[in-house]
């Protein structure tokens, strides 16, 4: 997407051209196209079922996309598996937190790229000191390191998603409704490492229903609704209540492309 | 993994309660081995106030119990992964059945004449077979569940039928035997077992093991700062588990031979017997061995190794670890395959112990099996299980199933009182879910 209006330039980190998807007849995602560039935070809007998640899952290897293709870097990137979308540097926080109930958090959080010792054991101990670590910087409040995490309350699995999202040196950082279950405090916190994330160059793409956390973070917002990309805006050249008229009415402010 | 926090002393608890914190003891496990010696107790009892015979309580009973344990023991080891994938396995009955009588076939028909009959090579070359051909079964069940989606219930339900049916075509039906007289000391039996000596020497390097685990985790938990059990508690578990264990090898080591084989083994080796007998203890049975090596294998792997840890995230969230990018599919493959490696084993071990492949060889096994491990713990529902539980589990099965025998209860007694054990069982298993929430 070369446009214009576009607040930045150069080869985007990740393109998505034309991706569409449906489930046994429902358009969840129709040829819809979305960049983002290094250091830049887009956020993805729209009302329930608009096909937010469904999109970014097409990125994550959760789903393959039955027409459009995936750039990253520039060069054409197949995935199809979330293995595939690891290769990348793309992690993701996703809705439902895909978390594994009856594991701890330090497993949780590094479920698929455990820590090994010597033989190839795991090194459960040094997985639970890296946990408690980035969990002192998430949600210094976290406790509970050695119950299972469907002890935990909803917040602190969000904290746990959160963790192993970050933690792994991620280039491409998808968020669907990462604050969704925290509290105003951690949702600060959240916030403050959004920024810190983007100052050293991250991509995120942060799906999120409230506005005002939309217009502080995002540098960039696209709206869908049923499937399909009503626009996308510079953030800082429209009002909330543009934004808000794409998500509700579908109706495109002139500074949207 | 998933422990309680290690509170050594909490006021606000019973001496009990206190005890079983620090030590961390599994309620639940206290429960099954609470219930193990019920029905020990209960059947020696029985036996000695209704028959005038308590034959349950004897070195000699025991022995069998453990030789008999070994082969339900050993599935149930791979079938507690099969459950906590949310799977189960219905087939394992009819594969050792077929897996058996391929064995027979190929050491019994078919090496012989190439080799000669007794070649030291036989029984080797027969438990590769018995092993590869479990394996790829168990491979191809796990392909058809997985990359095939059809569910497993349905494919090893099919399996139940169609390995049983071909273990029948195989042989026309026919019994084979005698297995190699080497094949079959692994079954037991007066040779199939190490001896006093060896025992011992088992018992040594199990003490020493328990020992160099207990003080390495310990040391391991003191360097990263994490909380410590109590000495004191620390103590009375490494005790108990070494008492354990040297009991266990009193006992094997108390059950000598019958006279008619010390009178054999005697001519053979130039012995004479003196007149008040020869006393030369069984020692533990080579099936026994090969069992706990299973299961120190398979608990090793579910708690120290990627593995292990993927099939607990699988029974957790399915979703949730092909996101994370586990291959889940392969996973279930290698899952059905191991399975059907242990089956193989099993076959190995319950055709050596009766000397002979027959066409009902394993039948019902996947009732008892899969008993064992719903017994031992692990949930149907998935994502919950440990090896220890099952193993225990298939010792009660097989303890009620001798114990019925012993007193003379008949077949239809027998099957009705399994029967109620498992429903019984689930049910417990799940107040006890219940409670824990
Ligand atoms: N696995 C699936 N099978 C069938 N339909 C699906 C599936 N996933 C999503 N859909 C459908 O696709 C559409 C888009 O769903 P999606 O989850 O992407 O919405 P969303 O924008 O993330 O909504 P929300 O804000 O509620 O999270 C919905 O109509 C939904 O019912
Ligand atoms: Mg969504």
């Amino acid at each position: 997407m070369s446009n214009p209006h576009s607040a930045t330039s150069g080869t985007p980190l990740v393109e998505l051209r034309d991706i569409s998807i449906a489930f046994g007849g429902i358009k969840a995602v129709d040829h819809v196209s979305v960049d983002l560039h290094p250091g830049e935070v887009v956020g993805l809007l729209g009302h329930n079922g608009a096909g937010k998640s469904t999109l970014i899952k097409c990125l994550s290897g959760a789903y393959k996309a039955d027409s459009g293709e995936i750039l990253i870097n520039g060069e054409k990137a197949e995935i199809s598996n979330p293995r595939d979308a690891r290769h990348y540097n793309i992690e993701t926080i996703y809705q439902t937190l895909a978390l594994a109930d009856n594991l701890d958090a330090a497993s949780n959080l590094f479920l698929g790229r455990e820590l090994v010792g010597p033989g190839g054991f795991l090194d459960d101990a040094a997985m639970e000191a890296e946990t408690r670590k980035i969990m002192g910087r998430l949600n210094p409040n976290f406790r509970k390191f050695n119950v299972p995490v469907s002890a935990l309350s909803g917040g602190q699995r969000q904290s746990v998603a959160i963790a192993r999202a970050v933690y792994f040196n991620a280039k491409i950082l998808i968020m669907d409704e990462p604050t969704a279950a925290l509290g105003p405090h951690e949702t600060q916190m959240v916030a403050e490492l959004i920024q810190e994330l983007k100052k050293q160059g991250l991509g995120i793409f942060l799906i999120e229903h409230d506005i005002h956390a939309v217009m502080e973070l995002c540098d960039r917002a696209v709206v869908m609704k049923n499937g399909q990309r009503v626009g996308t805006v510079n953030v800082n050249e429209v009002t909330d209540d543009d934004i808000l008229g794409m998500i509700i009415m579908g109706k495109k402010p002139p500074q949207a492309y | 993994m998933t422990q309680t926090p290690h509170a050594s002393t909490d006021p606000g608890l019973g001496p009990v309660a206190r005890f079983l914190k620090a030590t961390e003891i599994d309620t639940r496990m206290l429960g099954m081995v609470g219930a193990l010696l019920a029905i020990w107790v209960g059947f020696h009892l029985y036996g000695a106030l209704v028959n005038g015979n308590g034959a349950f309580l004897t070195p000699r009973n025991l022995w069998n119990l453990s030789v008999q344990t070994a082969s339900v023991g050993i599935m149930a080891c791979g079938m507690v992964l099969i459950i906590i994938t949310r799977h189960i396995d219905l087939s394992v009955g009819s594969v050792l059945g077929f897996t058996a009588m391929i064995m027979g076939i190929v050491q019994v028909w078919i090496l012989p004449q190439s080799l000669g009959l007794g070649h030291p090579l036989i029984w080797v070359v027969t438990c590769l077979v018995g092993m590869v051909v479990g394996t790829v079964i168990g491979a191809f069940h796990g392909w058809l569940v997985a990359y095939r989606g059809i569910p497993a219930f349905i494919v090893t339900l099919g399996g139940l039928l169609i390995w049983r049916g071909a273990a029948y075509l195989l042989a026309g039906g026919e019994t084979i035997s005698p297995v190699d007289s080497t094949f079959a000391l692994l079954g037991g039996g007066p040779l199939g077992a190490v001896g006093a000596m060896g025992s011992w020497i088992v018992c040594a390097i199990a003490v020493a093991a328990i020992l160099w685990m207990n003080l390495s985790s310990r040391k391991a938990r003191r360097a990263h700062g994490f909380p410590l059990r109590p000495l004191w508690a620390e103590v009375t578990m490494t005790a108990l588990t070494c008492g354990l264990v040297i009991g266990a090898t009193l006992v094997v080591n108390a059950y000598p031979w019958p006279k008619g084989i010390v009178t054999q083994y005697a001519a053979a080796n130039n012995l004479t017997v003196p007149p008040e007998g020869l006393f030369i203890s069984h020692g533990f049975a080579i099936p026994l061995l090969i069992m706990v090596a299973v299961a120190i294998g398979m608990t090793v792997m579910m708690g120290r190794t990627r593995f292990g840890r993927y099939v607990y995230a699988i029974g957790g969230n399915p979703d949730a670890a092909e996101l994370s990018g586990i291959n889940t599919r392969m996973m279930t493959v290698k899952i059905f395959a191991l399975m059907g490696f242990l089956t193989g084993l099993s076959a190995i071990v319950a055709s050596a112990r009766q000397t002979s492949a027959t066409i009902s060889l394993g039948q019902l096994d996947e009732l008892y099996v899969i008993a064992a491990a719903v017994i031992g713990g692990t949930s149907l529902a998935g994502g919950v299980g440990k090896i220890y539980g099952a193993i225990l589990g298939a010792l009660v099965m097989q303890s009620l199933k001798s114990g019925m025998v012993l007193i003379g209860f008949d077949a239809a007694i027998q099957n009705i009182v399994v029967g109620i054990v498992l429903v019984l069982a689930v049910y417990v298993d799940i107040l006890y879910r219940k409670r824990a929430k």
